[in-house]
């Protein structure tokens, strides 16, 4: 049966964008999780997946196409072992029957195009210029007034609202500190001199500790890009965490067969739309260890440590400009299907810049991985104030001596960077045995 | 004295930074007592500001009662002043304000002590007070809010008798009107007190030291002050340094120095108005280490003070001495003491300051001079009331609305006002920056016609090259 690949929203408000590229051809052979397509909105890039196995019968929306209305069909998709041609004379437009219609695998999908209101609200020009440099402003008042009034709205002051586009920064991001959590000038100024951009534990980092030292010597060759609030809060908590956290780190190898084999199986039986990754069981993996033991998931504060109680684990997700790292909450309560959803939901808000505060700051442990770049290991810095972070490298074959015998198998090295001081290193080797022993035996992890 | 009451908050002093921050603690769920020595209501209502503005008031009406004729009113027969009346009505006013505060306190449930306190000691969980009333006790409280306010600046060898040379407190209650006045100190005090005596027919002097009056204020708004002044007939010298009183039987002679020469100036009587200081002396804060600086009580924005459980607020803790200022720290003081959320402190240069002189003074945030000092690349509107119809119509079209914004932000950094009423128009600017209004959104209010306000906006708009009156 033929399927209708439809335009997604990135986002809730999202009611159009551009099919800037496809990626595959007419004719080729499509397998579910495939990226097919890039789509973009003034604010982000995305990759359109395939969800389901067949061959791509005809492209109806051309690369390079502005304007594409969300839920339009913007190409067909037949199915292993129907006729191509017969598909693509088919008819695509709204009298296919609704079942047939099927989304791609996108979050969010699930949105009501925006009200004829907003919509018309979206085409009023920005009126709020600054008097002496009316450009500057344009960009970040546009992504103001796109915000959906009802739902996302956003409740800062008109000073804060300049300031902050002339200074290119997404209120979305910014946490309010006046009455009923307005977003005031203090806010903003907080921000461009700190780059504090909100997380809790910026706070409590002092003022000297965060005032990045004055450059050396300058020159002016090269190309200068001054920094974003997004690069000073990187600098200061990083710089922070290396400076004041006596790292060590620990790295081992984890067999990672059976956890593919498992992902392939779990895959089938998942429901529509589920798509379980390999880093959905790691981060599972992780909330089982630092439920078994709870001292690896904490904070060093000055007078104490701080444990947690439920697994709430960071990911950290690079986006334009930096990264960010959203949180999973209570990971040990969640099914893969619903962690899988709740992860990819994330990362997709992470990367369109549409992350609450809350939805970032807070987090017992950090989880940041960079195998799909093919790097085999690595030492990650701890994202203060927390213990200890784990880095996921690629996983690939490798030549292994298995009962005296070489054999291959697909190999996964992780390294735990942790926090000497709340977490020794026979606590960190122990915690990195268990996360071992989870992916290595997954059923014991879905227990 | 065995059973001494014990307090979740004991406030000494009873101003309208005190009997306000009880009010606000008793509404948060607090025991509270009230210490006060003389009457609720402190310096402002008992001894200031509104006993003045009574005062002022009679002025204004005298001085409209000249201006009739202009309006086509003609009265026959002379104007006299029966100065025991004017005086009188002024302390009727403050004591139905005082005996309002009483009233408030009950309907709070906030205790009030009579007596002089004084922090005696530490104790479990607390403090202890001892307190000298009608009878001696002592009292106990977690936490302590001192509000004890502020007196007048004495100058040694000229210090006030209450007769020839006085300080505000005598200034508002004259048995007899001196024929000669010398004013020395041109803040708001003494400006007051100069318009008040010379719309009642008094030769005033203005004696200040500064390079002009009013100097807290913008300097245009100070220089339009002082041309209306001397147009009034009143007499200022500024860049003078008071040498010496000499007190003779009939009147006071001061010698002044003006850019090296001498003079001397003979008048009947002299108001001293060269500042305030803190009342930090007896209450016992030598004995438990509370830091004090210049003659006033060292603060964080939430009025601690460098002892745990000893709060400060308002005059005591140094300038601006303004009771709006008192009760806004007194009121964010204990809501941070009671751990109440969204609580900051005074936002910097968000306390409007008025002066209820004839022509009235207000502003709020940077001057021009302090704005550039501080940096900022600025825009400034000045709309003249002048050009204002209702102010015309009033026969007050004297005045100025100046306002400065921020270049680069469209902030409005401060407003500055001189004119009719503007002492009740300062509130807008002060929601303006409170809400954190741009230039735009100001532009986009509308002001009703015909109201002196339209100057406020006219001013704005001026500001961005867009005055449509001017």
């Amino acid at each position: 049966m033929a399927i209708d690949i439809l335009m997604p929203a990135l986002s809730p408000t999202m009611t159009e964008g551009i099919l800037s590229k496809w990626l595959v051809k007419q004719g080729d052979e499509v397998r579910s999780g495939d990226v097919i397509a890039e789509i973009e909105t003034d604010k982000a890039t995305m990759e359109v997946e395939a969800i389901e196995d067949g061959v791509l019968a005809k492209i109806i929306v051309n690369e390079g196409t502005e304007g594409v209305a969300v839920n339009s069909v913007i190409a067909v998709l037949a199915e292993d072992g129907e006729n191509i041609s017969e598909v693509s004379d088919t008819p695509t437009d709204s009298n296919i029957k609704e079942d047939v219609k099927k989304d791609v695998s996108m979050p969010a999908n699930d949105s009501k195009p925006a009200s004829d209101d907003s919509a018309l609200k979206n085409e009023i020009p920005a009126t709020n210029q600054t008097p002496t440099d009316a450009s500057s402003t344009t960009q970040a008042s546009k992504s103001i007034s796109d915000t959906n009034p009802q739902k996302d709205r956003v409740f800062a002051t008109p000073l804060a609202r300049r300031l902050a586009a002339q200074d290119g920064i997404d209120l979305a991001q910014v946490n309010g500190t006046g009455p009923h959590g307005r977003i005031i000038e203090r806010d903003i100024l907080a921000i461009i001199e700190w780059g504090d951009n909100v997380k809790s534990a910026d706070r409590a980092l002092s003022a000297d500790t965060q005032k990045v030292p004055q450059q050396i010597g300058s020159s002016s060759e090269g190309r200068f890009v001054p920094h974003t609030a997004m690069r000073r809060t990187i600098s200061s908590r990083l710089q922070f965490s290396k400076q004041t956290a006596p790292h060590f780190y620990l790295t081992v190898e984890c067999s990672i067969d059976r956890l593919l084999e498992n992902r392939a199986q779990l895959n089938e039986m998942a429901p529509e739309g589920v798509k379980i990754s390999v880093n959905d069981m790691i981060i599972r993996a992780s909330a089982m260890a630092l439920q078994k033991r709870p001292d690896v998931n904490g904070w060093f504060e000055e007078d104490g440590c701080r444990y947690f109680d439920t697994a709430d684990i960071c990911m950290a997700v690079a986006i334009k400009g930096g990264l960010i790292t959203p949180v999973i909450r209570s990971v040990e309560k969640l099914g893969l299907a619903e962690l899988s959803q709740i992860t990819k939901d994330l990362a997709s808000r992470a990367r369109e810049g549409k992350l609450k505060p809350e939805e970032y700051t807070g987090g017992g442990f950090t989880i940041s991985n960079l195998g799909m770049f093919g790097i085999k290991e690595f030492a990650a810095v701890i994202n203060p104030p927390q213990s200890a972070i784990l880095a996921i490298g690629a996983g690939e074959q490798r030549a292994i001596v298995k009962d005296g015998e070489l054999a291959v198998a697909t190999m996964m090295n992780v390294t735990l960077s942790a926090d000497h001081r709340i977490v020794d290193g026979a606590l960190g080797a122990e915690w990195l045995q268990l996360f071992k022993g989870f992916v290595e035996n997954p059923v014991t992890m879905l227990i | 004295m065995t059973d001494s009451q014990k307090f979740d908050l004991i406030v000494i002093g009873g101003g309208p930074g005190g009997y306000v921050g009880a009010i606000r603690a008793s509404q948060l769920g607090q025991k509270v007592a009230v210490i006060e020595k003389e009457n609720l209501g402190g310096v402002c209502l008992n001894w200031g500001c509104i006993p003045t503005k009574a005062l002022l008031r009679a002025a204004e009406l005298k001085n409209n009662i000249s201006h009739l004729s202009e309006f086509g009113i003609e009265i026959e027969g002379g104007v006299n002043i029966n100065l025991e009346k004017v005086v009188a009505r002024s302390r009727q006013v403050a004591e139905r304000l005082s005996g309002g505060v009483s009233h408030l306190m009950k309907k709070h449930k906030v205790t009030v002590i009579k007596g002089v306190a004084k922090i005696n000691k530490k104790i479990s969980g607390g403090w202890q007070i001892a307190v000298e009333g009608e009878r001696k006790s002592t009292v106990e409280a977690t936490n302590i809010m001192l509000a004890t306010g502020a007196r007048a600046r004495q100058i040694p060898s000229m210090e006030a008798d209450g007769d020839k040379i006085v300080t505000y407190r005598d200034a508002m209650v004259p048995k007899t009107m001196p024929k000669s006045l010398m004013v020395v100190g041109s803040g708001a005090i003494g400006i007051e007190f100069a318009s008040f005596y010379n719309d009642m027919g008094v030769d005033v002097t203005i004696v200040e030291a500064m390079d002009r009056i009013l100097n807290v204020e913008d300097r245009e708004i100070s220089d339009l002050a002082h041309k209306s002044f001397e147009k009034r007939g009143i007499k200022i010298h500024t860049s003078a340094m008071l040498e010496a009183i000499t007190k003779s039987k009939n009147d006071v002679t001061a010698t002044i120095t003006i850019a090296g020469k001498q003079q001397k100036i003979t008048s009947d009587r002299v108001i001293m108005a060269v500042g305030i200081i803190g009342n930090t002396e007896n209450i016992g804060l030598e004995k438990i280490g509370v830091k004090t600086e210049k003659g006033h009580i060292v603060t964080n924005g939430f009025g601690a003070t460098n002892v745990a459980g000893i709060f400060a607020i308002g005059d005591v803790t140094g300038p601006p001495w303004l009771a709006h200022k008192a009760s806004h720290e007194a009121i964010i003081c204990v809501e941070a003491m009671t751990n109440q959320s969204d609580v900051h402190p005074i936002a910097e240069n968000s306390v409007p300051g008025c002066t209820y002189c004839r022509p009235q003074i207000a502003s709020i945030g940077l001057t021009e001079d302090n704005a550039k000092a501080e940096g900022y690349e600025i825009k400034v509107g000045r709309f003249p009331l002048l050009a204002n119809g209702k102010a015309i119509a009033m026969g007050e079209d004297e005045g100025l609305v100046k306002t400065i914004f921020c270049s680069k932000t469209g902030a409005l950094l401060g407003a500055h006002l001189i004119g009719a009423e503007v002492t009740e128009m300062i509130q807008g600017y002060a929601i303006a920056r409170t809400l954190e209004t741009t230039e735009a959104e100001l532009m986009h209010t509308i002001f009703p016609h015909p109201t002196i306000s339209e100057a406020m906006h006219e001013s704005v708009l001026d500001a961005f090259d867009r005055a449509i009156h001017f």
